[in-house]
């Protein structure tokens, strides 16, 4: 028998979210939305969820279970039974509860049409569609798959801490256009992302690549939108600096120059923050943290400046 | 036991305690690190924000390096495994991109085959050899000690790329803890984001990451945390002043990376570890140390 830990809310009765155990046998094969419906159809017909496709299609049914995003219908459930033989299941994080395991999904829409999910043309549309070829579509294809199932909004490290940050899905979108080859608004899209909020605020903390059931996975999608922001010459914020700072330092001594990193990431003539700095480097200097002011290089630091020449950076 | 030893910048730099204290462990255990004096950065990511080839043909380059001189690579920073192994990934998945890279390195006399293994200190510490021999030379258990881990996304993230069993739920470092005599206290923002990486770009948002981590492991009973991750330390240690400021809880909790807390066990006094170097102060682990026996 198996114990499915539910978190369970309906403010109209109880303001606090509780939680409520119910036991089940898991029938062979059965997914954890099948444990869900199970429950529902025979123990307590009020709880509340959303589901539909049953085969990971629709995006429906992402909930918690043991702590991480999921979609209920892709999971065996018994793949997720602890040592105690229970299965915690909760709302997705990073969005409000409405009733059970039903979230708001409005942030997470808000965001996504912030990003202007619509293809972006100066010339009126031609009399059939507008083609791409294969290699052309090969580059947004990762980003077409998304099925707005908000996991990796759920578990998205910076979301917890700063909900004006687009997301992961939003900016896995954002690729889909940036990388578009019929969209005719790169530059001003590839702007707009690189405001605070945007893809620069992304700490890489891979859980949207860990919790997306789809190629989507929005880390790596932002890479890319990053690529394009430094190609098309948009600087002027920290984290493109800290981004050519870093390659510099790297093609010139094979290594980072943590000393120069923090100084040109702010920006030589961004005075508020550079005295922002002062405290840590301070602090760093008395314990003598502070790297050798003389930046070594590798050895054999030639040949790495050969292969930036050689892939022409 | 022989290994490459990627170094990074960090150990080099800011965290000079992680070299010093890297060495004494490999020291103290019998394990031979050769020293990859010629390896590049691995960029950290950011290099392949500019250009992704590029930053995997450095990588590549530093597994060639390894390659020649038959031995696994081993890294002592969390951040640098996990960017070594989504390059080496990159080039297994894909014949045509490593012959490309392959090209490019050939000129500087190099060249990648995929031989070489690259680990994590950690990962190295815990298979069974490295556990027999930590048991065996163990001069000073450091019972009575909790110890909070902090693991650092990369070794976690993505999980097909992780050494960890069970990357969601890892006792990876817990299981060392544990041999060398320490109690491991388990919190749930152990396998979360420190924030270092946006500590330039949105500090706010980056401190209240390392913040309520923190926060986490000292309510949970923890005298230390210890990272496997330079950047890690950097955030949770040096930034500490500015993270109490921010949480406003008057706490501090001294951050020890893996190498530290493993070189004590094996014998060696703080001050030969560096642990006076930190920025938040390290004396309440001295106190709680025994003498060696
Ligand atoms: S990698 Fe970036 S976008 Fe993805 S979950 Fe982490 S912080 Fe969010
Ligand atoms: S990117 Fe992946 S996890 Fe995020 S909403 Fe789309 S499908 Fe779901
Ligand atoms: S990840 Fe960091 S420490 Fe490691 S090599 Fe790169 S810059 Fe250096
Ligand atoms: S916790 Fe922070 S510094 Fe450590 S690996 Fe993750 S992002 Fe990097
Ligand atoms: S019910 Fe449609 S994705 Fe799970």
């Amino acid at each position: 028998m198996a114990t499915f830990r539910i978190k369970r809310y309906n403010p109209e009765i109880k303001p606090e979210p509780y939680y409520e155990d119910f036991q089940l046998e898991i029938p062979e094969g059965a997914t954890l939305l099948d444990c869900i419906n199970q429950i529902k159809w025979t123990l307590d017909g009020t709880l509340t969820y959303r589901m539909s496709c049953r085969s990971a299609i629709c995006g429906s049914c992402g909930m918690k279970a043991n702590g991480h995003a999921q979609l209920a219908c892709q999971k065996q459930a018994t793949s997720l039974l602890d040592k105690n033989d229970t299965i915690t299941v909760e709302p997705l994080g990073n969005m409000e509860p409405v009733k059970d395991l039903v979230v708001d999904f409005e942030p997470f829409w808000d965001k996504v049409n912030k990003i202007k999910p619509y293809l972006q043309t100066d010339d009126s549309p031609p009399k059939k569609e507008r083609t791409q070829s294969p290699d052309q579509f090969h580059l947004i294809d990762d980003a077409s798959t998304c099925i707005m199932c908000g996991n990796c909004y759920s578990d998205c490290n910076v979301l917890e801490v700063d909900d004006k940050f687009l997301g992961p899905a939003a900016l896995a979108k954002a690729q889909r256009f940036v990388g578009d080859s019929r969209d005719e608004r790169t530059l001003e899209r590839v702007t707009e992302l690189s405001e605070p909020g945007g893809i620069w605020d992304c700490t890489h903390c891979g859980e949207c690549v860990e919790r997306c059931p789809k190629p989507a996975q929005p880390f790596y999608r932002i890479k890319e939108v990053m690529a394009v922001a430094l190609e098309q010459g948009v600087h002027n914020n920290n984290g493109a600096r800290h981004a050519l700072s870093f390659v510099k330092s790297v093609k010139s001594s094979g290594r980072l120059n943590e000393n120069m990193i923090p100084v040109e990431s702010m920006g030589y003539f961004n005075i508020k923050g550079l005295m922002e700095l002062i405290p840590i480097g301070l602090r760093m200097l008395l314990k003598r943290k502070i790297p050798p002011i003389i930046h070594k290089s590798i050895e054999d630091v030639k040949d790495v400046k050969r292969i930036f020449k050689e892939l022409g950076q | 036991m022989k290994f490459a030893l990627f170094t990074g910048c960090v150990s080099q730099g800011a965290t000079r305690e992680l070299m010093v204290s890297t060495k004494k462990a490999a020291e103290g255990l019998g394990i031979d690190f050769v020293e990859m004096k010629s390896a590049a950065c691995c960029g950290a990511g950011v290099v392949g924000e500019k250009s992704s080839i590029l930053a995997d043909t450095l990588n590549a380059r530093s597994f060639a390096i390894a390659e020649k001189q038959g031995l696994d690579l081993v890294t002592i920073c969390s951040t640098c495994q996990g960017v070594l192994k989504k390059t080496e990934c990159n080039l297994k998945s894909d014949p045509e991109y490593k012959k490309k890279i392959n090209h490019i390195l050939s000129e500087g006399g190099h060249q990648y085959d995929g031989t070489s293994r690259i680990k994590h200190f950690a990962n190295i510490l815990a298979t069974d050899e490295g556990m027999t021999r930590l048991k065996e030379r163990i001069k000073r258990p450091l019972t009575g000690l909790k110890v909070a881990a902090f693991y650092g996304c990369y070794v976690l993230r993505p999980s097909g790329l992780s050494d960890f069993d069970n990357p969601d739920n890892p006792t990876g470092l817990e299981d060392i803890f544990e041999v060398l005599g320490a109690t491991p206290v388990y919190y749930p923002s152990r396998t979360k984001c420190c924030g270092f990486p946006i500590v330039m770009m949105n500090k706010t948002a980056s401190l209240e990451m390392a913040g309520n981590a923190l926060v986490d492991a000292i309510e949970s009973g923890a005298d230390c945390v210890v990272t496997g991750c330079p950047l890690c330390h950097l955030n949770l240690d040096s930034y500490q002043p500015e993270i109490d400021k921010l949480m406003q809880k008057k706490y501090s909790i001294p951050i020890l990376h893996l190498p530290q807390l493993v070189a004590l066990a094996l014998g060696y006094s703080p001050k030969e570890l560096d642990m006076d170097k930190h920025i938040v102060s390290t004396l309440n682990i001295k106190r709680k140390l025994h003498p060696v026996g």
